[in-house]
């Protein structure tokens, strides 16, 4: 697998989407740039990193999705090749309907920075083989997930909600909602074989035992096990 | 030589003129000495600035020399943009703190935006990619009525420009006090990382060469900053948030990024951010630095507001620009560079070696007035011609009178033992814990992002900040671990400006060592009131002693700083506040050790001396509680005890013995035992412990609270106390076992098994994290 982690001039998670790819779940990776119209050759795996795209003044995700990179992922999505989409990464995908639904300003209007739990939610490529609880760090402004009621029960029949907040034993919903998310979604899979995901929390800043965890390192591990 | 042009509209030199720029006589009468001229309307706007407090340090210049800036790591020490510190394998630390009080009282959320911004910049124009920020802020009491809207818009600020940029925010700290209730700090502290062979100075060298403007194009904004930061506030006068910058920090990350990149290529002779006083100050400051001459034009200075005069584009403040002195013929390389990043870059002078600041630009000249024409050489006119050493080394010096302050006595005086005790110890801790000052700050630091790069191994809330950094260089990447630490206690300065400083220090190096990393510089933000009182200029004076001995004890440099003076609102001045940033270089991963107890079972120790006297309360937040007042003579500190402490500390970290370190300082040996047993960010990490004081019960109030430096709780398991006891005799340190970690409740005893505290853990959780809610809201 062969992943091509997209920059835009405002990514700041790129750093660790590429180490974690490159060093750790050991992946060939590639740095695609956003003025690039076409993915690096043999791109697999497509990561947009957390960050604030072109610095996102207007609604985050608005500008990036009609750029030229944007149009390159879309085909590959599209075709059924693999994307995740991390924070700023997942709003983008939203705004770029590659992914249904929105991305509102948390519920407490503040950015919130700390380690939550979710729980797999359904079957997928990124899910597949999970613990039933994962602890993994969020960092957003606009992490509220909101859609409209004949989406969510798209989703939810569909499979497609792929993480939702919980607390340290499991328990979904409550106080372990950090930003006022609908039915405490996290994150969602889309495209043609759920091989979309999008998610606010960050699994690549939550890859080592050194910086307070490996869990997110799972979904990774995960992927690679459902694409061999 | 004849003098610059009068330019349309420039008003005439009168004493009114004079004291809007806060050019005193003496000081006009030397400018003129040195000019043999009197100075042009633009020359008066621009000698306000390099002159001003902010810019030429004239008040404590006298006094800085006396810090020690020298080491065996030290590459650069104070006089650049930051201070640069060897960390081995061919790379440095770069790192600066710098206050930005004045504006982010006026303007809270873009005050304190902007100074993340500004500090950034003095980390980056020097070759290093920032890694981690602190901030260490001030706000007046809880109950003030501005407090809660300051400390919400600055809080958003530093987090809404550092999340932005993608540095995290690591640490730093927050106190309340009332002296700051008109006058709020925000110091901002940022370090990075270079190559040792690619560090860069704000030097205009090479005669010739071309000089780039790059970033952000030229407003209104930030006009007379440097000379508003010079002065105090007044109740009645005139709001100043025009002067106040509106930051960007999506083009701060732009020009990180694109100045790397140049920065990679052999294409600069120097560069320098446009800071406070803007053009004017870089562009003179690398002149200086070099012993060159400069030339700008101002006819190519980008800009987005229209008709601005020579005068505002000099001393504008508007935030993200950069000058850049290109080696010649590189300039079309920087420029693909700037393209890529899609960032304005315009050759706006030259360096030359006159010795000389020229500024050049066509009268009426505007380039976003569509129908001008295009400016011609013979149409253009001096708008100043100054000596680059009148504007700099010439600044007046001033060593200010000191004296006393007549207060202190009496103060001192107070005696502790007066105060009524408490019906309940354990309810007295669970308040004490739960006060603005003594409480959880996760409110604040949860608005920081603290991982961003994916390298942060210790968040804040713990003693230290820790990051990871991958160093790369020539395909090689080597991994260095840095930790951070910001400490001050202003009320110890007050009622002790030498022992309160020199405590600042032990602190902010106490905070390394517990957390395994060795000091190896520090950066001071001195935030004083106003330096034309003999009291303050005393404090400052005794300050600058007390952080010298400290250093000098602690083997460890001041590399970079900044002074903040004038933090005072109609006479009334703020608590005396030299904060300190320290850095600390961790040898191996392995030797990080956990601020907080990590399980049950585990001995709790105390390294250091047992017993404070019944006296040390004097200075301490229990003091000010029960009092209202800062007073009681503080503790000393024991700068040879101080230094074998920390020597232990670090080694039992390296010799991995113990599972957690953490200082007793704020709230004394209680609040840090509580601090242990319950910091952690996650419940299933808290533990409580059950510990025996050696001291009598009618003892407890300095027992528990008593501010005493040089004291560190830690566990370890217990196997290992004899161990870590010889360790500790070994170097004259004492170390006493307390008790036993484990349990949900938190009990402190006195002698003979006297009990003092005996608190549920949930509850000293909840007080801690609920501590600002008075302020903010749940």
């Amino acid at each position: 697998m062969r992943a091509s982690v997209v920059v835009f001039p405002g990514s700041n998670a790129d750093a660790e989407m590429i180490h974690t790819l490159r060093d750790l779940v050991r992946l060939p990776t590639e740095v695609a740039w956003h003025k690039d119209a076409e993915l690096p050759p043999d791109t697999d795996l497509v990561a947009i990193p957390g960050g604030f795209s072109y610095g996102d003044y207007l609604r985050c995700g608005a500008i990036a999705r009609v750029s030229p990179i944007m149009a390159a992922v879309r085909r590959h999505a599209e075709r059924g090749g693999w994307v995740i989409g991390v924070c700023n990464g997942f709003q983008i995908l939203t705004e770029a309907g590659l992914l249904p639904g929105a991305l509102t300003q948390n519920q407490h209007l503040r950015f919130e920075c700390r380690d939550v739990y979710v729980t797999p939610a359904a079957d997928g490529p990124f899910t597949r083989g999970l613990p039933s609880v994962l602890r993994l760090p969020i960092a957003h402004a606009e992490g509220r997930y909101q859609a409209d009621a004949a989406t969510l029960e798209r989703l939810e029949q569909g499979g497609l909600v792929a993480f939702r907040y919980c607390d340290a034993a499991g328990a979904v919903g409550g106080a372990a909602n950090p930003n006022g998310a609908m039915h405490d979604i996290a994150g969602i899979y889309g495209g043609p074989r759920k091989n979309v995901l999008g998610l606010m929390p960050h699994p690549e800043r939550m890859s080592e035992p050194l910086v307070g965890g490996a869990d997110g390192r799972r979904l990774f591990d995960a992927l690679v096990a459902a694409a061999s | 030589m004849p003098g610059p042009a009068t330019l349309p509209g420039d008003p005439p030199m009168t004493p009114a003129l004079l004291r809007a720029h806060k050019v005193n006589d003496d000081e006009y009468a030397r400018l003129e000495a040195s000019l043999g001229r009197p100075p042009s309307y633009t020359e008066l706007g621009v000698f306000s600035v390099m002159w001003s407090e902010h810019c030429s340090y004239k008040s404590s210049r006298v006094h800085l020399g006396r810090l020690p800036t020298a080491g065996p790591r030290v590459i650069q020490g104070p006089g650049e943009n930051a201070g640069v510190v060897d960390i081995g394998d061919g790379f440095a630390a770069i790192f600066k703190m710098e206050s930005h009080n004045h504006p982010s009282y006026i303007e809270p959320y873009q005050g304190a935006a902007t100074g993340v911004g500004g500090i950034l910049r003095d980390v980056f124009t020097m070759g290093a990619r920032p890694v981690a920020s602190m901030d260490s802020l001030r706000f007046g009491r809880p109950d003030h009525p501005r407090t809660a809207a300051l400390l919400r818009g600055v809080v958003a600020g530093v987090g809404g420009y550092g999340n932005c940029v993608g540095v995290p925010t690591v640490g730093g700290e927050l106190q309340f006090d009332a002296s700051y209730d008109g006058n709020i700090l925000v110091n901002a502290f940022t370090c990075g990382v270079a190559r040792t062979d690619r560090i860069f100075y704000g030097r205009a060298s090479g005669i010739g060469n071309p000089i780039l403007y790059v970033g952000a194009k030229t407003g209104r904004d930030g006009i007379h900053g440097a000379t508003m930061a010079s002065d105090e506030f007044s109740a009645g006068g005139p709001s100043q948030r025009p002067t106040v910058q509106v930051g960007d920090p999506f083009m701060e990350k732009l020009l990180i990024e694109a100045c790397l990149e140049i920065f990679s290529e052999d294409l600069l002779a120097g560069v320098q951010d446009m800071g406070a006083a803007g053009l004017t100050s870089s562009s003179v400051e690398m002149a200086s630095r070099s012993g060159s001459g400069l030339e700008l034009d101002l006819d190519a200075i980008p800009r987005r507001a229209a008709r601005l005069t020579p005068y505002e584009m000099l001393l504008s403040e508007s935030q993200e620009r950069m000058l850049l002195v290109c080696h010649q013929g590189k300039e079309d390389r920087v420029r693909a560079i700037c393209d890529k990043w899609d960032l304005d870059a315009a050759v706006v002078g030259r360096v030359t070696d006159s010795g000389r600041w020229v500024v050049i630009a066509t009268p009426g000249y505007d380039p976003l007035d569509d129908a001008q024409t295009p400016p011609r050489r013979e149409d253009k006119v001096v708008v100043c011609d100054l000596p680059v050493d009148v504007l700099t080394d010439a600044a007046p010096k001033y060593d200010r009178p000191r004296g006393p302050d007549a207060s202190l006595a009496a103060r001192h005086a107070f005696d502790p033992r007066t105060i009524p005790v408490p019906g309940s110890w354990s309810e007295e801790l669970v308040r004490m814990v739960g006060t603005p000052n003594l409480g959880s700050k996760r409110w604040v630091y949860r608005q920081y992002d603290s991982i961003v790069r994916g390298g942060t191994i210790a968040r804040p809330g713990a003693d230290a900040g820790i990051v990871r950094v991958p160093c790369e260089k020539d395909g090689h990447t080597v991994e260095k671990i840095l930790a951070f630490a910001a400490d001050c206690n202003g009320r110890m300065v007050e009622l002790d400006p030498w022992g309160g400083a020199a405590k600042a220090v032990a602190e902010a190096c106490r905070n390394l060592v517990i957390s395994g990393a060795e000091p190896i510089g520090l950066t001071d933000c001195l935030n004083f009131g106003s330096p034309e009182r003999p009291e303050i200029m005393e404090q400052f004076s005794q300050a600058i002693d007390g952080l010298a001995a400290a250093c000098r004890a602690l083997d460890v440099p001041i590399v970079s700083g900044n002074v903040s003076f004038y933090n005072e609102t109609d006479g009334r001045a703020i608590l005396p506040t030299p904060t300190i940033g320290a850095v600390g270089l961790v040898a191996d991963a392995a030797d990080v050790v956990s601020s907080f107890f990590r399980g049950a079972g585990d001995a709790v120790l105390l390294l250091g001396d047992a017993r404070s006297g019944a006296l040390s309360l004097g200075g301490s937040e229990y003091v000010m509680q029960k009092t209202g007042k800062a007073q009681g003579a503080p503790p000393k500190l024991d700068l040879d005890k101080e230094r074998a402490l920390q020597g232990l500390a670090l080694e039992l970290a390296r010799a991995h013995v113990v599972r957690s370190m953490h200082d007793a300082s704020d709230g004394g040996l209680a609040a840090a035992l509580v601090e242990c047993a319950v910091g952690a960010d996650r419940p299933e990490l808290v533990f409580g412990c059950d510990v025996a004081l050696d001291a009598d019960a009618s003892d407890a109030a300095s027992e528990l609270f008593a501010e005493d430096p040089s004291r560190i709780v830690a566990s370890c398991e217990r196997a290992l106390v004899e161990r870590v006891k010889a360790m500790a005799a070994a170097r004259g340190v004492p170390c006493a076992e307390l008790g036993v970690t484990g349990g949900g409740r938190v009990v402190i005893r006195a002698r003979g098994g006297v009990e003092l505290v005996d608190v549920a853990t949930e509850r000293l959780r909840a007080s801690r994290e609920s501590a600002l809610e008075s302020i903010v809201g749940a």
